[in-house]
């Protein structure tokens, strides 16, 4: 029984379609990711789940309660982070959870008895009486992070939870993160970071121009979509040596401004030809799901 | 599109929000209030006492009990249009509240019931406080008379909230404002006989009066200030509820098309 359902999802903005039935699965207690680039319609799935907006075509069960249509009932299951900090300016760290708490129905003695609780977990127990614009990024990430555990919800979807943030605060998102998977909560995010994808979701999706281009676990992408190492040359004399060697020892190669990607099977052996050409230089290394990504969705730039 | 337009549905959750607003207010109650009744106290007390000592009676009573009426109506419409313009503007718009509000299980419809119904508690204080003056200088004609200025002020309160949410929901910015102030607050505060009375302005002129709401809300002041039980309650009223209403339907449109896409 998936927590959440999506079958045949559209959404259209004029004549651009922005999700084009899009079929997602989530088990109860996994962490699942939306990858894409800029503008693959994440945040807009994300919205469409909510029932925040109305589809086009398709349908939706969240928790399941089918949305749009009871996306009320629905959202009292969710704890949502969004992209962008919209805590209260104008209360204090406290008061930003006593104030979301009653938007959910609950009384003032039941959001204060989870009040202790959320302020350890968000690492705020020392600054409950602090305003908001006392606060670093990281600890308003967190903040909105214990804002949506208010409720207690079963589900938490969360909108790029780590953009623009430093990478010590990023660890202590992700800490808390595996936290609640361990607590068995279900996770649903969306990131364009590769790394937070491969440490914290069970399986994900990879979204392209409001498509599903790929989905399953982070490992078995990288084995299925691609080969198991990445060799990247630079240097004096690349073109030649594309030109000569490139074919025979890498089983798929890219040139990405001044460097050439060699995918292949056999790292030493490509390792070896380079032996032979002493101004190049490379990296070896195993391949990862940024290559997954870029495979799929390209190398252009995407504004 | 057609999602936009749909009728609104109201629910209870609308009160957190109120809620969420007054324990802001509260914070900064002291000097909000300072600043929601200085301005219209002084304009009436000084132009008041100032002008009215030159005066003769002005419709039938001393030119401060004339301009004290006026200015309940004039001060709540102020109150009910500031809430829901720059301060629902930035809860909306800059602060990104009303997002965070959303994903909880409230809708627009409930968020802008909140707003709304905050410019309300604002519009009775601000109401109020000049009833209170009122009554202080003693310029009424028959005090239990002047209780029902209280549920009028709601009434007013109601019908500029819900106005003054559609250019909320159409504005890019706050400077977008000074066009309604100037265009639509302003003339209405000398066309509806705030100052003076309608019967002074070229027939042409009291005809569009007529229409306008502020007209409506002082024509139920005025008489209940002076201890007169007004004409055409149920015209005024209904007018004004009409207002209101259709403001904040429209308002609610506007804004899920703003919000919601």
């Amino acid at each position: 029984m998936p927590v959440l359902k999506v079958r045949g999802l559209t959404k259209r903005y004029g004549d651009t379609e922005v999700v084009r039935g899009l079929d997602l699965d989530v088990r109860r207690g996994e962490c699942f990711g939306l990858l894409g680039p800029n503008g693959a319609g994440k945040t807009t799935t994300l919205r469409l789940l909510l029932g925040l907006i109305e589809p086009d075509a398709g349908s939706i069960e969240l928790a399941g309660i089918a949305v749009p249509q009871h996306a009320r009932e629905a959202r009292m299951k969710v704890g949502v982070v969004p992209q962008m900090d919209n805590l209260d300016p104008d209360f204090s760290v406290r008061e930003n959870l006593l104030a979301y708490g009653r938007y959910f129905g609950m009384d003032k003695a039941a959001i204060a008895a989870r009040l202790p609780e959320l302020l350890e977990f968000a690492g705020l127990a020392n600054k409950a009486d602090a305003q908001i614009a006392q606060l670093s990024g990281g600890m308003k990430r967190r903040l909105t992070l214990a804002r949506a555990l208010v409720h207690d919800p079963d589900i938490l979807f969360l909108d790029e939870p780590t953009t623009g943030l430093d990478p010590q605060a990023r660890h202590l998102i992700w800490q808390g993160l595996r936290r609640l998977i361990a607590d068995g909560k279900t996770i649903v995010l969306t990131t364009h970071f590769m790394e937070e994808a491969e440490r914290l979701t069970d399986r994900l999706a990879i979204l392209d121009h409001g498509r599903l281009v790929a989905e399953g676990a982070p490992r078995a992408l990288i084995e299925s979509h691609i080969e198991p190492a990445v060799v990247e040359v630079y240097g004096e004399g690349l073109d030649a040596w594309r030109r000569d060697h490139a074919g025979g020892v890498c089983q798929r190669s890219e040139t990405v401004g001044e460097t050439l990607f060699c995918y292949t099977c056999n790292a030493e052996q490509v390792i070896d030809a380079l032996k032979r050409a002493p101004t190049l230089r490379y990296l070896h290394r195993p391949s990862n799901l940024e290559d997954v990504f870029l495979k799929l969705t390209g190398r252009d730039l995407r504004d | 599109m057609r999602s936009n337009l749909r009728l609104p549905r109201l629910s209870w959750r609308f009160i957190p929000v109120w809620q969420r607003n007054y324990l802001v207010w509260k914070k900064l109650a002291i000097p909000s209030i300072l600043g929601n009744l200085a301005d219209p106290m002084l304009y009436m007390l000084g132009l008041g006492y100032g002008l009215g000592s030159l005066l003769p009676d002005v419709g039938g009573m001393p030119y401060l009990t004339f301009l004290a009426a006026g200015t309940v109506a004039y001060s709540t419409m102020n109150a009910a249009t500031f809430e829901v313009l720059y301060s629902s503007f930035s809860r909306m718009h800059v602060q990104r509240t009303w997002d965070a509000i959303m994903n909880a299980p409230l809708t627009l419809d409930d968020v802008m019931l909140g707003e709304l119904t905050w410019a309300v508690a604002k519009s009775l204080l601000s109401g109020v406080a000049i009833l209170a003056v009122i009554w202080g200088l003693g310029l009424y004609g028959n005090f239990w008379m002047t209780l029902w200025i209280i549920p009028v002020v709601a009434l007013v309160g109601f019908c500029f909230g819900g106005l003054g949410l559609v250019m909320n929901a159409v504005s890019p910015s706050y400077d977008f404002f000074l066009y309604y102030f100037s265009l639509v607050i302003t003339p209405m505060v000398l066309l509806c006989g705030v100052f003076f009375p309608v019967s002074q302005l070229p027939l042409p002129v009291q005809a569009v009066s007529a229409w306008l709401p502020l007209t409506h809300a002082i024509d139920l002041a005025r008489p209940l200030v002076v201890g007169i039980v007004p004409g055409n309650i149920a015209l005024h009223v209904v007018a004004l509820l009409i207002y209101g209403s259709l403001g904040y339907v429209i308002a609610l449109a506007l804004t899920r098309r703003r919000l919601l896409k």
